[in-house]
């Protein structure tokens, strides 16, 4: 399988991304350059972290007018899996494709550190391969993960089991101590109503191999990788 | 004519950074002050001659652009 990682200008995490999908899984994988205007034959399209387009106006607010952004629109209403790690995640907020917004930090800090997630769907192609309730521990980085949505939207979320990981203590327990951002419901992740896009404020691939402090992220590749494999 | 957009969060949305100011001015010695919320503001130049369709149009790109309408909300000036 094909993994299409898109390169903003001020993209940070994109050879991060490609060197998990290529190196640590073997994975077919290309760059696409935000003015392409097709994905090149990927399979999944991940949407990597850092400040695209310098994070003008607001996080990921100027990445929706980028050519190559039709083309992952597209691919995702016809159901093409698409994931957006931190800044990624910001951008499809920003661009319509999951419902929300980020504020900054409650504690305005910029948050650099491992945090343990709860797996609350396992029917995403992105967490197909973890169990219910697992505790992962994977890194997050960012200034502006505070997730808010209108309380109808996080009803309707939670209803539709959108909220894929929440942030939580290690034994999986939520508590606003373990809660780095301040986001509401302690969401860490969430996915569209077709399930098949995923905005994740944790970084996947920095937690892949162990000479990084964890191995957790994996599961996230491994998820996609089975996932494409069935098809 | 000359648009300015004021844009700021929503009331009902938490700002840290506005309480992190007003928790400055505090220690400053300002307790007069409640509270302080910050936000963004814009000037926007247009092609119009007219107060009418400058607000419009103002209106129109901060709905789609300047503002955030799931957290933010604005207030519009033209002269």
């Amino acid at each position: 399988m094909k993994f299409g990682v898109v390169v903003f200008p001020g993209s940070n995490c994109d050879e991060d991304a490609y060197h998990a999908a290529k190196d640590v899984f073997g994975q077919d994988a290309e760059y696409l350059w935000h003015k392409d205007t097709d994905l090149k034959g990927a399979d999944v399209v991940i949407l990597p972290g850092g400040f695209a387009h310098g994070d003008y106006l607001r996080t990921g607010a100027m990445a929706r007018f980028s050519p190559i952004m039709s083309a992952v629109r597209s691919f995702a209403e016809r159901g093409g899996p698409v994931l957006g790690i931190c800044n990624g995640f910001q951008i499809l907020l920003e661009a319509g494709l999951l419902p929300g917004a980020m504020l900054r930090n409650k504690g305005l800090k910029y948050r650099c550190e491992h945090v343990y997630l709860r797996v609350e769907q396992t029917d995403t192609p992105f967490t197909a391969a973890a169990r219910a309730g697992q505790v992962l521990r994977i890194p997050i980085g960012h200034g502006e993960g505070n997730y808010f949505a209108p309380p109808e939207t996080v009803e309707k979320l939670e209803a539709n089991r959108q909220v894929v990981l929440r942030y939580t203590d290690p034994r999986g327990q939520i508590d606003d101590e373990w809660n780095p951002n301040g986001s509401v419901g302690a969401i860490a992740s969430i996915c569209n109503e077709r399930r098949n896009v995923v905005g994740m404020m944790p970084h996947p691939e920095r937690a892949c191999e162990p000479i990084l402090g964890g191995v957790d992220g994996r599961l996230i590749f491994e998820s996609i990788v089975s996932a494409m494999a069935v098809k | 004519m000359r648009a300015r957009v004021f844009v700021t969060l929503k009331p009902s949305v938490f700002d840290p950074q506005g309480r992190t100011i007003a928790d400055a001015l505090h220690s400053l010695g300002y307790d007069g002050v409640a509270d302080v919320r910050q936000g963004k503001y814009f000037e926007l130049d247009l092609a119009t001659s007219e107060a009418a369709h400058a607000k419009a149009l103002a209106a129109e790109v901060a709905d789609r652009l300047l503002a955030n309408p799931v957290i933010e909300s604005y207030r519009i000036e033209v002269d």
